[in-house]
């Protein structure tokens, strides 16, 4: 099995675990701050941390993903910084913030994801810089009815403890809560009736994850709804039980379907990458004689797919890669024609 | 997808020679529930100045799919069955990286969904024992899908040819194209 592990992604992965755990030291001033009760939650985001940077690291060794990598810095980077940084920009508020491309694959899908990937957001908010002792409250000394909130040691606001601003902050998990099981109750009812999805859905790959998320987000509820109305009764069952989901989340974070969450800003390169493809030379097709992608697409796919180990190299020394895919698609078809031609039938 | 009853005595063979341009499999294609009503299979006028000749382009299957390689995104997957499944929705990250290295010109980019699609031989169908929708209503036989028996009986005098080459490249696919008989390959060059 040792033999099996990739040594650069388990240096970046043992490197990325040491320095969350150093910013975990330094940032709860030496523990200081930190909360003993989400110990459980600690090691499952420092084994979260190891098993996405060293998928990450293993991920971007791979030639086209690592061509893609290179490429949208050094575009980020060239010349046209301003350019390529104001696509970057854009591509983040339409596609990351606004979600535009989910919505347009379907409304439903769209809100359902958006109220899910909300909710996730700002869990993931509280809960990390919470767990690591990043932040944490205290009554302001002398008094019972004001709050500080103090950020890395450093004391950054206050407020008072019975206001509309406590109200909004102590239940953020809450508000969490109701968002992602909004969205969840949204997209089950998709994987239940669309035919199409029901064809090809997976249980690990599709439904546990939103089953996953609706148990983190009940039992979160839970543990309010247990010391509102149930005067805490069932508060170690819950804070149990919500434990166990959340880990079970961090622990599967890296292999499964939430990893997406990880890979995505990958599409901002590409809109990088297709701005100053756009900008430059233009690849044209030999059989249409029309432009079908940039020159720069071309050429690193010519290059990519040597290093996998493809060579469509024509005996004329031109690529196949040059041709567009109507292009592609035509020579198949006059080769078929030609094959049949030479047998003396058409058909047979 | 783990309760399936693919059949795997059953191929598809395809035959461009066949293909009179009637858009028939487009439409069908189009009925497939997870495409989401948008055709996957490709119908060309091959060189439209010269010809009246169309054909019919269907995702091949390949055994080492160039596609799922040059995936930056690691969306697209073979399955057991040698099904070359469209792009996860949750990876792809719309690069088309797969639209552009295809040998076949298959991979379709759709712009307003950011996403790659293509066909995944009628996954919701045959993964139940059917046919794939072009194939059950193709006039011509352009597209057609069965056992290798019954194509022998069909089309004597004709071998289905599931290797191409394309310059130095080779490339086994898991659908087949009918050739003259005694055919070993399809030279693309």
């Amino acid at each position: 099995m040792l033999s099996t592990l990739n040594p650069v992604a388990l240096l970046t992965a043992t490197l990325a675990t040491l320095a969350l755990v150093a910013s975990i030291f330094v940032g709860s001033r030496n523990l200081a701050n930190f909360d003993a009760a989400l110990v459980p939650y600690l090691f499952g985001c420092i084994f979260a941390c190891f098993g996405v940077a060293y998928r990450y690291s293993v991920w971007l060794q791979r030639p086209p993903t690592w061509r893609y990598f290179v490429r949208g810095w050094q575009l980020l980077f060239s010349g046209r910084a301003l350019v390529h940084g104001w696509e970057l920009i854009k591509s983040f508020a339409v596609d990351f913030v606004g979600q535009r491309f989910i919505r347009n694959r379907g409304r439903v899908r769209g809100i359902g994801h958006m109220l899910m990937a909300g909710g996730c957001i700002l869990a993931f908010g509280v809960t990390f810089p919470l767990v690591f002792g990043w932040i944490h409250f205290g009554l302001r000394p002398g008094g019972i009815d004001t709050y500080e909130l103090y950020t890395f040691g450093f004391k950054t606001m206050e407020f008072p403890l019975h206001g509309w601003f406590a109200e909004l902050i102590f239940n953020a998990l809450n508000w969490a809560a109701i968002l992602v099981i909004a969205g969840v109750v949204l997209l089950i009812r998709r994987r239940l009736t669309h035919a199409g999805q029901i064809a090809i859905q997976t249980f690990e790959g599709d439904w546990l994850p939103l089953l996953l998320l609706l148990a983190i987000s009940v039992t979160g509820l839970g543990i309010t709804l247990d010391y509102r109305f149930m005067r805490g009764e069932a508060h170690q069952f819950m804070a149990i039980t919500h434990a166990i989901t959340v880990i079970l989340f961090l622990v599967w974070l890296p292999f499964g379907k939430f990893y997406h969450i990880i890979q995505r800003p990958a599409q901002l390169g590409v809109a990088v990458y297709r701005r100053a493809g756009t900008d430059g030379p233009q690849a044209v097709c030999p059989h249409t004689g029309e432009p079908f992608t940039s020159k720069m697409h071309t050429d690193d796919l010519k290059h990519v797919t040597k290093q996998l180990g493809f060579d469509y190299t024509l005996a004329g020394g031109s690529s196949h890669l040059d041709l567009s895919p109507q292009g592609k698609r035509a020579a198949l078809a006059k080769a078929h024609l030609a094959a049949r031609q030479e047998s003396g039938a058409f058909f047979g | 997808m783990t309760d399936t009853q693919f059949k795997q005595d059953q191929e598809f063979f395809m035959d461009p020679q066949r293909c009179i341009g009637c858009h028939a499999c487009e439409m069908a294609c189009a009925e497939c529930e997870t495409n989401g009503q948008i055709p996957m299979i490709h119908v060309d006028y091959v060189d439209r100045y010269t010809t009246v000749q169309t054909s019919v382009q269907v995702c091949m299957h390949c055994e080492d799919p160039t596609c799922a390689k040059v995936c930056p995104a690691d969306a697209i997957t073979r399955d057991e069955f040698g099904v070359v499944h469209t792009a996860k929705t949750d990876r792809c990250i719309a690069c088309a990286n797969c639209v552009m290295a295809c040998p076949f010109g298959v991979p379709k980019k759709i712009e307003t969904t950011q996403l790659m699609m293509k066909c995944n031989l009628c996954y919701d169908r045959t993964s139940a024992g059917r046919k794939p929708m072009c194939a059950t209503v193709c006039p011509s036989g352009a597209l057609w899908y069965g056992t290798r028996e019954k194509m022998r009986e069909l089309r004597p005098n004709s071998t289905p040819v599931n290797h191409f080459q394309f310059g130095m490249q080779s490339v086994k696919t898991k659908v087949n194209i009918m050739m003259p008989k005694g055919a070993t390959k399809l030279v693309v060059d």
